[in-house]
């Protein structure tokens, strides 16, 4: 069965964008293997030259004409959602 | 529990008065999240009024909370959207507003619809119907024990694996997950786009069927939506239906299995067909729906960043304003699920994982196409088990998991199918069974059911 170690999970919460507290990342461990060690059964079942389904609804190409359509929401309504915004732009802590 | 035509024709502040009231006096089964009085009293007035009128004119239901509403919060039961004000309705809402029909609560859930069971809430956990030592069922444990309650004639859940049908057979009401795109996904917090669908609980199936009749149809901001096909039916004969061998093994309960087999005597006792049928693929639908749809979550829930919405928390960087708002917005199983996700997408195991299960999901879909060139339907139970204690599988995710084995399959195929009650076991619990259907045979499934009802 697959192991997973604790660089594993650091290495998979970081992907996630999840700062971990140190008490979570060894249950995390243990379920992941848990989880990680049911779904690998599927490695037995032969799918050669199967096509891979990524939709069920047989629908292709749905197009619409391009025009805007603000969807009844105005730019301000959006921007009071946002946690902090100054001069109509959200507000976040320094990027560089 | 009660009817949609017990509230028509009778004033709508009085209708929606009296659910509010009953919902208060069961504020013990954690069942409601959010009250939407002032908006549900604003609307029934304008209903009594002849403002509003519609097929469903003055009729209260409740929503569970990953849908947005105007009136109330949305929190999809998360930290992360704890006290969130929607600026605008899901799809589902507008179109049932527009047929009169009042939203007076939000209903509880497993966080971001992830689990089987309502125990997954950043708010506790919904007790069950019939016996509050034992789990709602989930993620739509709150909308079923509404309705199971009579708080409310319909309640609006979503089902992406199972989470109408089994919180629908765990109290005692009727469930619908319709066909993937009957109806649209607009306004509903995404969990995993390819199965996720919205469907109804209620307490017969003829409401059921008016339902999902207002709320099928295309939408123009839901690209996946299919024309409207679902129109309500009656039988025109009988019916060949297949008993899934598979789902009546030594696993399953046997009262479970008990009910199944004395609603499958009553369909018969109806002049309808059923005789066995097998699935080989069956035992690996779990595998390829928990690779698929955390997949699937590991990308849908990458919008919740702490910037554009929802709780953000403080922190000196960008990186750790996403890494901390995430850490505590999530609950474990929301994080569990986006790890497993970020593992079978990530480079080394996509094609051992995510390809194979996109594989394996073809010939599960063959297997459902083959059958139903003979069967008009399929039958089975909903969950192995009735509703299991709390705390019973909080412990153990696979565990937790393995409850939701036979739901499943449908929703990797994007089948139609539906949970209807089919007695309690000798300790007064429910067991619903499940009749699955091929793609838009909705209206056929319904119509079975009403045959037995």
């Amino acid at each position: 069965m697959t192991q997973i170690s604790t660089d594993e999970v650091q290495h998979l919460a970081q992907l996630s964008s999840l700062q971990l507290g140190v008490d979570e990342v060894e249950s995390l461990r243990i379920d992941l293997e848990s989880i990680v060690g049911y779904i690998e059964q599927l490695s037995e079942l032969d799918t050669t030259g199967v096509e891979p389904t990524y939709q069920v609804t047989d629908l292709q190409n749905v197009w619409r004409d391009d025009v805007v359509d603000d969807y009844g929401i105005s730019k301000d309504e959006l921007l009071a959602l946002a946690p902090a915004a100054e001069a109509h732009q959200i507000k976040v802590p320094k990027v560089l | 529990m009660s009817v949609i035509s017990d509230f028509i024709g009778h004033s709508a502040r009085e209708n929606v008065q009296a659910a509010l009231l009953k919902a208060r006096e069961n504020e013990d089964f954690n069942a409601i999240l959010a009250y939407s009085d002032e908006r549900a009293l604003e609307r029934a007035d304008k209903v009594d009024s002849g403002e509003i009128t519609g097929r469903l004119a003055g009729v209260p239901f409740i929503a569970k909370d990953n849908f947005l509403t105007l009136g109330a919060p949305t929190t999809a039961s998360s930290n992360f959207l704890k006290g969130f004000q929607a600026p605008l309705q899901a799809t589902a809402i507008e179109k049932l507003e527009a047929e009169g029909a009042i939203c007076i609560a939000k209903a509880n859930l497993d966080a971001f619809a992830h689990g089987g069971s309502t125990e997954n809430s950043a708010y506790g956990p919904t007790k069950n119907a019939f016996d509050k030592e034992r789990v709602a069922g989930g993620s739509s444990g709150g909308s079923a024990v509404a309705v199971a309650l009579g708080i409310v004639p319909f309640a609006l859940g979503s089902d992406t694996g199972g989470s109408i049908r089994q919180p629908a057979s765990f109290n005692n009401v009727v469930g619908i997950k319709p066909t993937y795109g009957t109806v649209s996904r607009y306004g509903v917090v995404a969990m995993a786009s390819s199965t996720d669908t919205i469907g109804v609980l209620t307490s017969s199936v003829e409401d059921a069927e008016t339902v999902m009749d207002i709320l099928s149809g295309k939408d123009s901001k839901d690209m996946t939506t299919l024309a409207d096909f679902f129109t309500p039916r009656s039988l025109d004969g009988p019916k060949k239906i297949g008993i899934i061998k598979e789902f009546m093994d030594d696993g399953v309960d046997p009262e479970v299995k008990a009910a199944t087999e004395r609603y499958v005597e009553a369909l018969k006792q109806k002049g309808h067909i059923v005789e066995e049928v097998s699935m080989s693929l069956l035992k690996y639908a779990l595998a390829i729906y928990y690779i698929v749809v955390p997949a699937e979550i590991s990308s849908n829930l990458g919008r919740y960043d702490g910037i554009r919405y929802g709780n953000r928390a403080e922190a000196s960087t960008l990186g750790e304003v996403y890494g901390l708002s995430r850490d505590r917005g999530f609950m474990p199983e929301n994080k569990r699920r986006i790890m497993i996700g970020s593992y079978v997408l990530s480079s080394g195991y996509f094609d051992a994982y995510y390809l194979q299960a996109q594989k394996a999901r073809t010939l599960l879909i063959n297997e459902f196409t083959t059958l139903f060139e003979t069967y008009d339907a399929l039958i089975g139970p909903v969950a192995p088990t009735p509703a299991f204690k709390l705390g019973e599988n909080t412990s153990d995710p696979v565990k937790m998991y393995l409850a939701d084995i036979m739901t499943v399959p449908a929703s990797l195929a994007g089948l139609p199918a539906i949970s209807v009650p089919a007695g309690k076991s000798q300790a007064g619990l429910p067991i619903g069974v499940q009749l699955i259907g091929a793609r838009k045979s909705d209206s056929l499934l319904m119509a079975i059911a009403k045959d037995v009802e």
